[in-house]
């Protein structure tokens, strides 16, 4: 954490524009974006360096690298639907990571429907979690949608400023957290209470639970599939034109409300299965969302706004560097590393790894 | 109305004739006497008429809303003078607090230093660890602009806004800091000892046989007079800035940013001296509450009560108008605390629905301020009392106000 904050101060100094000659040539290379690609994979390599001197084995850092890749994949379902949004909406929407609870909460209730069959080996789910997540998805979507219908289309419709988008996303997050404290109570919940969940044993010394490797996988499937719907579909391309400007796109007759009806089901749904993956993973709390949604805004804005490949890389760096961490800092932290590099970003490069330049 | 009931509204009425004055339009000579004697009249009357528990409640009712007025207050010179999205109050009303709590505590000794924990103890009176709390709530409002203001708008919403969580959970976790988990307790009050038995012994013999039939329980009266004070002066101060030529320019950085530049305004140093002003406020607010609730644990700064609601007591009450951010928080405080009693009494029917849902009923008072900020976003973005347009005091009024 040291390290890294005074790596923060650095940057911060040989960025400002009133420094002297040298110091603005080492800002200006670093906004080369390759460079700033090498300085953040130079900072999860310091935080190897800063976990082997706390005395943690070389097969514990390559297990906390995978796990973060593991969370990385989580992160990303939900920094992929904010990106959209925030691209498309120009807001950075506060109630994402409501999405990402309610999205595990419901799953979580269809699953104390269905009738708990065995579980599938080596993971550690049976069917009904499958069903559950496939049922969880068009729920949040929906959510999202009435959200947007009650919320953000009064205030398109009167042009309103980003500062009352963002107040009312606010205001939508604390909603959804407070019906689900009123369903669910603040209690812990667990998909599965009790049922043991093995590591399997891979070479190098490497433990991963099979579920980890399933959520990845997931997140890695949902991931191209947007991809592939953003770069070969029509709305695809509507959304991204919808994304570059708005009243160009509506120009050439793209129908925009529909454009972004079609952002909120995308991105509702993505954060649905996140929410999913992160009860699996660990376990089901009101706050999950808010916990998570640091992260996730600073994956997006790493990987560049409006950029859902830039979000999936900026995800798997947060990930991993928030596992990292864990070996040489107290765990509760974890934000608080995600929040320190998303700082770093916003100094150093604004439009992020993977984002257009300027505004 | 008996000695004690007398001496009770005695503490109120200074605080009455702030409120008069506030609201009493016309010239100052007309309306100090005007305020004097409105503030003597409702003071003794309300003492005369209430009974004494609804009194206390009445006055404990309004020291935690001017104790968040003053936090709405340090919000509006940040987004209402200059338009910066603050979303991490938290933040700094919790560094207030804790360095308030930290410099007017000593460190514990004996079998209660096993217990509690905390980085030092400097044992200084209420005023400095006010102070301290404003100083120190500045320097991490600075520390905090210096990269992040630079920014565009969105960005520094997500900033603050983890600012204010990583401030939560190293003020959870660090346990030598400020106890961690567990409360810090035992910040004193100041003046306490005028409602022990025998009381101070600097105090004039008449004051002291004044105070003679009031007990320890009577300190809140005392306390809403210091938070009236405190809460004019801070008042006060921001009326005086925000219509001085810095006030002017931070409306015109807020507005016309090019133009402002233009005119060879330094427009980041005037937006982080705005930031900086907020920030020492919210602190000062901070330590004010420490010393009222005299325990305080991380729990006190989540978002809900500490950002949040501020935010929609500023919105509601008119951003850019300190009145209105002193008004906004009388009216969300009672909306929060009314709604309680509207809670209980539908616990019966709450629990033909769900025998878990009484125990959980607080969270619908959640969901009534989360609809309260929807409603004030789509309906009446500029609240109750809107910023009134004012280039000078010396050129006449012009149009509506």
């Amino acid at each position: 954490m040291s390290m890294e904050k005074s790596a923060v101060s650095e940057e911060d100094v040989s960025s400002d524009p009133s420094a002297p000659k040298p110091a603005a040539r080492r800002g200006l290379a670093l906004q080369n974006r390759s460079t700033f690609a090498g300085v953040l994979v130079l900072i999860l390599v310091l935080f190897w360096v800063l976990g082997l001197l706390k005395g943690a084995s070389a097969g514990d850092l390559l297990s906390m690298t995978i796990w973060g890749v593991m969370l990385g994949g989580i992160i990303a379902l939900g920094a992929i639907g904010l990106t959209l949004v925030y691209g498309v909406l120009k807001f950075p929407n506060f109630a994402h990571g409501a999405f990402l609870t309610i999205g595990a909460y419901s799953a979580f209730a269809i699953m104390q429907m269905l009738p708990q069959g065995p579980a599938l080996k080596p993971f550690s789910f049976g069917w009904e979690m499958i069903a559950a997540i496939i049922l969880a998805l068009p729920i949040v979507a929906v959510v999202a949608l009435i959200l947007d219908r009650v919320l953000f289309y009064p205030l398109r419709k009167r042009g309103a400023s980003l500062v009352l988008f963002a107040m009312a996303s606010l205001a939508g997050t604390f909603f959804l957290r407070s019906v689900i404290y009123l369903i669910w109570g603040s209690d812990f919940h667990f998909f599965y209470p009790g049922r043991p969940n093995p590591a399997l044993h891979l070479p190098l010394g490497i433990r991963v639970q099979a579920d980890q490797i399933f959520v990845f996988v997931l997140a890695i499937v949902l991931v191209g599939l947007v991809y592939l719907l953003l770069e070969r579909s029509r709305m695809g391309k509507a959304m991204r034109a919808t994304a570059n400007n708005p009243d160009l796109a509506q120009v050439r007759g793209i129908n925009t409300e529909r454009v972004i009806a079609w952002t909120w089901v995308i991105g509702g749904a993505l954060a649905a299965a996140g929410g999913v993956m992160y009860g699996l993973a660990s376990q089901l709390r009101p706050e999950m969302g808010f916990f998570l949604l640091l992260p996730i805004f600073a994956a997006a804005i790493m990987g560049g706004v409006g950029s859902p490949i830039g979000a999936l890389v900026g995800a798997i760096i947060i990930g991993i560097a928030q596992q990292l961490s864990a070996s040489f800092l107290n765990p509760a932290y974890g934000p608080a590393v995600a929040f320190a590099l998303m700082i770093l970003v916003l100094v150093v490069q604004p439009q992020g790894l993977f984002g257009q330049s300027g505004k | 109305m008996d000695h004690a009931q007398l001496a009770r509204a005695s503490f109120i009425v200074i605080p009455l004739i702030l409120l008069a004055l506030l609201i009493i339009p016309g010239r100052r000579a007309v309306r100090l006497p005007l305020a004097i004697i409105a503030g003597v009249v409702v003071a003794f009357g309300l003492g005369a008429m209430m009974a004494t528990g609804n009194f206390t409640y009445m006055i404990s009712f309004s020291t935690m809303a001017m104790i968040y007025a003053i936090l709405s207050l340090g919000l509006n010179s940040q987004w209402g003078l200059s338009g910066h999205v603050n979303f991490g109050v938290a933040g700094f009303f919790a560094v207030g607090a804790f360095t308030s709590a930290l410099v007017t505590t000593t460190m514990p000794t004996g079998a209660l230093a096993a217990y509690s924990q905390q980085a030092f103890g400097l044992g200084q009176p209420f005023l400095v660890g006010v102070l301290a709390a404003g100083i120190v709530s500045a320097i991490v409002g600075y520390l905090v602009s210096i990269p992040v203001l630079r920014l565009r708008t969105d960005f520094l919403a997500i900033a603050t806004l983890g600012i204010a969580e990583i401030i939560r959970l190293i003020f959870q976790n660090e346990r030598w800091l400020a106890n961690g988990p567990q409360p810090l307790r035992g910040i004193p009050q100041p003046l306490g000892c005028l409602f022990d038995d025998p009381a101070c012994s600097w105090l004039p013999a008449p004051v002291a046989a004044f105070l003679q039939p009031l007990g320890p329980r009577d300190y809140i009266f005392f306390y809403f007079l210091l938070v009236a004070i405190i809460l004019a002066v801070i008042y006060v101060a921001l009326e005086r800035i925000s219509r001085s030529p810095w006030g002017r320019v931070q409306r015109a950085v807020r507005d016309e940013e090019n133009s402002a530049a233009m005119s060879g305004k330094p427009v980041t140093f005037f937006r982080i001296q705005s930031f900086v002003v907020g920030s020492f406020i919210m602190g000062v607010g901070g330590a004010i509450y420490a010393h009222y609730v005299v325990s305080i644990d991380y729990s006190h700064f989540n978002p809900l009560f500490a950002t949040f609601i501020v935010w929609v007591m500023l919105m509601l009450g008119g951003s850019g108008n300190n009145k209105g951010a002193i008004l906004g928080p009388f009216v969300v405080w009672a909306v929060w605390t009314g709604t309680q009693s509207v809670v209980d009494l539908m616990a019966p029917v709450l629990s033909l629905i769900s025998p878990d849902l009484p125990s959980r009923s607080a969270y619908f008072r959640w969901m009534l301020v989360a609809i309260l900020l929807a409603a004030i976003v789509l309906y009446r973005p500029e609240g109750i009392i809107r910023e009134r347009k004012r280039v000078s005091d010396f050129m006449k009024r012009t149009g509506k106000d």
